[in-house]
């Protein structure tokens, strides 16, 4: 029921930080090459979605 | 193929936008009371309800639940079947979401004015209607993936990927900062102590922001401002990247709130780092909405609409500069618990929050009501007045923000701070009184709208439902040879949903598991004790009056805080502290230290007559402390809730506890009655005396042990 620390100490710390930076440099790399490299027809079709309504 | 009839529902869109507008007002209204209130304290009115500490949260919670909240959920009622070419999913959610929503509202008023508050920023709501959100969000997210699943269209445009991101990280922030234990059938405690709680808090805090306030506008920003300016968005590849950074790193940033606190140093860090690298998507983000609008500019001059989602769209950007600036640990230094925090919150909330959901309206109502817009012209000098409103909220509290610095971290020659803190308070009130006409002039702003609205949809007829057609999605879908792997994502809102839920979830975890699971990070200090049964009560009271609001209890390690305050505070001695009280504006001077500096009787004639104690002290009185008898009666399930907590009460302890209460209560009735002060024992005045004067007296007794 009660809110306990579980470990004592925790060794290398500073992994942490790093974990989420090149977690998001990743994901950030990926998406960037993924936007550059989607065809113009896809993404022509997509921006015109909100306008495109009857 | 053989194209499908259907028709698009304006009723709910229409509630929606007629709850936005009222409630707006309310939560507007309730903040130009709270802001002259501090210049001129007599608007406290002298009874309970009506306190600053009191009204602060009403007028938090209506401008971003109700008016933010209704705003959000009328664009999405409203886009959503239109950019999936079918209905909503059930009619009765969508009619239990909107009348649900508002009766949670209505509740939170009554009980935040009524003093039945967690606390904690923009969670101040108890645990009853903690559970309520929680179900009527999950019926609205019910609807939305519903809507989503019998759509028309293959493509899930960048503003439902925004609506999508913000339903899942709201519910998962939301149910973390939630877990309390109840004790009572309207009061809880945290499940959280201390640093804990307060990491917990601000990463909820900051990401309320984040998924409440920003990503839910930014899809209507990607919606409205094609629409208002008839053209496509500047760059769907910039939005598709806009997002996935933002939504990615935006949950790491809450630590930024807590810069030279008891937080560990490298929790700090990584907020502060991955605060500045926020920057960048922010801008993206905003860039994207202004270029859209490249060669239209002459529209601009005349369309009041895009006038206010251009200024929004600013205000956005200069509110996504100013963050990342305020997460630099000298930056933070000085606008930490001043005007400063005030003025970068109400940037965002009066231009982007507002600017936005006004172009929204004036775009929208003439539509539900198949007409024109009543007034241009009206709606222009709205535009002005609201502008000007902003300009002349904000820069007093900049200037605010600046003044209390250098007064606080005043030394004169000989080493003694130069100002007082109440010189500080009173050299405030002419700002707040500024600020206090910015915010009228942004409401009288906000009336000419309405009466603008309501005379165009008097001009009009209610149009209830917009038939349309379209082709029904091919059950067998084969891509494109050369389709890439994220327009996959695309057409599986469930991937995406879950991919969403996965970036903000490691995001969590990361941020906080160490602090959560590691003794080491937060020292045990052998001589902080749990509190006392009357001391519990007069923390209970002090949570009730909202005087968190006002009142920090958090020394930084500054020499002008640490001479003003005494000894900076230390992460070991708020681990009985369900909730952490650590507060994030400093109104009033901070009470970490507060006990034992003045006798009882300083704080009973300060809390009857602040100014008595205190000359130029804008606090206000509070009477009634003084004649409500405390409810002894909960004392055993306090202790009860708190041992299930952590705290180490004896077993048992509950049979003792009330004789305990009383014996101190004695005590402190005893100690004033010396100096010919009559008060009866069993008043509310004396547990929270003995509150006051606990605080911070556990380390004075002795050094830090162990670490």
């Amino acid at each position: 029921m009660k809110f306990i620390n579980y470990l004592e100490k925790i060794n290398g710390i500073s992994i942490y930080p790093i974990i989420s930076l090149v977690l998001f440099l990743t994901i950030f790399v990926v998406v960037v090459i993924y936007a550059l490299r989607a065809s113009d027809k896809t993404i022509s079709e997509m921006e015109n979605l909100p306008l495109d309504e009857n | 193929m053989e194209l499908e009839k259907f028709s698009y529902d304006n009723r709910i869109p229409k509630l929606f936008a007629i709850a936005t507008i009222t409630w707006g007002v309310v939560g507007m209204l309730a903040g130009v009371i709270a802001a002259f209130q501090l210049a001129f304290p007599a608007l406290n009115l002298g009874i309970e309800y009506t306190t600053f500490g009191r009204l602060r949260p009403v007028h938090t919670n209506a401008v971003i639940f109700a008016f933010v909240g209704n705003a959000i959920f009328t664009a999405v009622y409203y886009s959503l079947p239109r950019l999936l070419k079918t209905p909503m999913w059930n009619n009765t959610l969508s009619k239990i979401h909107f009348w649900g929503w508002q009766l949670i509202i209505v509740a939170a008023a009554i009980t935040l004015l009524a003093g039945y508050t967690t606390s904690k920023e923009y969670a101040e709501l108890e645990w009853p209607i903690d559970i309520a959100i929680t179900v009527i969000w999950v019926i609205f997210g019910v609807n939305m993936m519903g809507t989503i699943l019998t759509r028309r269209e293959r493509h899930l445009y960048v503003a439902i990927w925004f609506y999508l991101a913000s339903w899942v990280t709201v519910a998962m922030l939301h149910i973390v900062n939630s877990f309390e234990l109840p004790y009572s059938a309207l009061k809880s405690y945290s499940w959280f102590a201390g640093v804990q709680d307060a990491l917990v808090q601000w990463w909820y805090g900051h990401n309320a922001v984040a998924f409440f306030l920003t990503t839910p506008f930014l899809g209507m920003m990607y919606y409205f401002l094609p629409k208002a300016a008839n053209r496509p968005i500047y760059s769907y590849r910039l939005s598709i990247i806009h997002f996935w950074s933002l939504i990615f790193i935006y949950i790491w940033a809450g630590p930024h709130h807590l810069l030279y606190t008891a937080l560990p140093e490298w929790a700090q860090a990584l907020g502060t780092t991955l605060s500045l690298m926020l920057l960048l998507p922010s801008w993206g983000g905003m860039l994207n909405g202004l270029f859209t609008l490249r060669g239209a500019w002459d529209k601009v001059r005349e369309d009041p609409v895009l006038k206010f989602i251009v200024v929004a769209v600013i205000c956005y950007g200069m509110a996504t500069f100013e963050g990342p600036m305020l997460s630099l640990k000298n930056v933070n230094a000085i606008s930490h618990y001043s005007d400063w925090t005030v003025a970068h919150v109400h940037i965002g909330a009066l231009g982007w929050n507002g600017f936005l959901t006004f172009g929204m309206l004036y775009w929208l109502l003439p539509r539900l009501f198949n007409t024109k817009l009543y007034s241009t012209k009206l709606a222009t000098t709205h535009f002005l007045i609201g502008t000007l409103g902003i300009i002349l909220y904000a820069v007093p509290m900049y200037w605010a923000a600046f003044r209390t610095y250098f007064m606080m971290s005043a030394f004169t020659p000989e080493g003694q701070l130069q100002y007082q803190f109440i010189d500080v308070v009173q050299s405030m009130v002419p700002f707040y009184a500024l600020r206090g006409i910015g915010g009228t002039i942004y409401l009288i702003g906000v009336l000419l709208m309405v009466y603008n609205l309501i005379k165009t949809a008097k001009s009009g007829k209610f149009v209830a439902r917009e038939e349309a057609s379209a082709a029904p999605l091919t059950k067998t879908y084969t891509a494109p040879k050369k389709a890439h792997w994220h327009s996959l994502i695309e057409r599986k809102p469930v991937m995406l949903l879950v991919l969403s839920f996965i970036a903000v979830a490691i995001g969590g975890l990361v941020e906080m598991v160490p602090t959560f699971l590691v003794k080491e990070n937060v020292p045990t200090i052998a001589s902080v004790k749990p509190y006392t049964p009357l001391e519990l009560h007069g923390r209970d009271i002090y949570i009730k009056e909202g005087c968190n609001n006002c009142h920090t209890q958090m020394i930084r390690p500054f020499r002008y805080e640490v001479a003003r305050y005494g000894d900076y505070s230390k992460a070991g001695e708020f681990v009985y502290d369900f909730p952490h009280l650590w507060g994030s504006k400093r109104t009033g001077p901070d009470l970490a230290r507060i006990g034992g500096k003045y006798p009882d009787s300083w704080h009973f004639n300060h809390m009857l007559e602040p100014t008595s104690m205190a000359p130029g002290s804008v606090m206000p009185p509070y009477p009634w402390l003084f004649e409500k008898e405390l409810n002894i009666g909960s004392t055993n399930s306090k202790i009860h809730a708190m041992r299930k907590l952590g705290v180490p009460y004896e077993k048992g302890y509950e049979a003792q506890a009330v004789a305990d209460l009383k014996k101190q209560a004695q005590k402190i009735s005893d100690n004033l009655a010396k100096e010919k002060i009559k008060i009866p024992s069993d008043r509310e005045i004396v547990a929270l005396i003995a509150y006051l004067q606990r605080l911070g007296t556990d380390i004075k007794a002795s050094k830090i042990s162990g670490k």
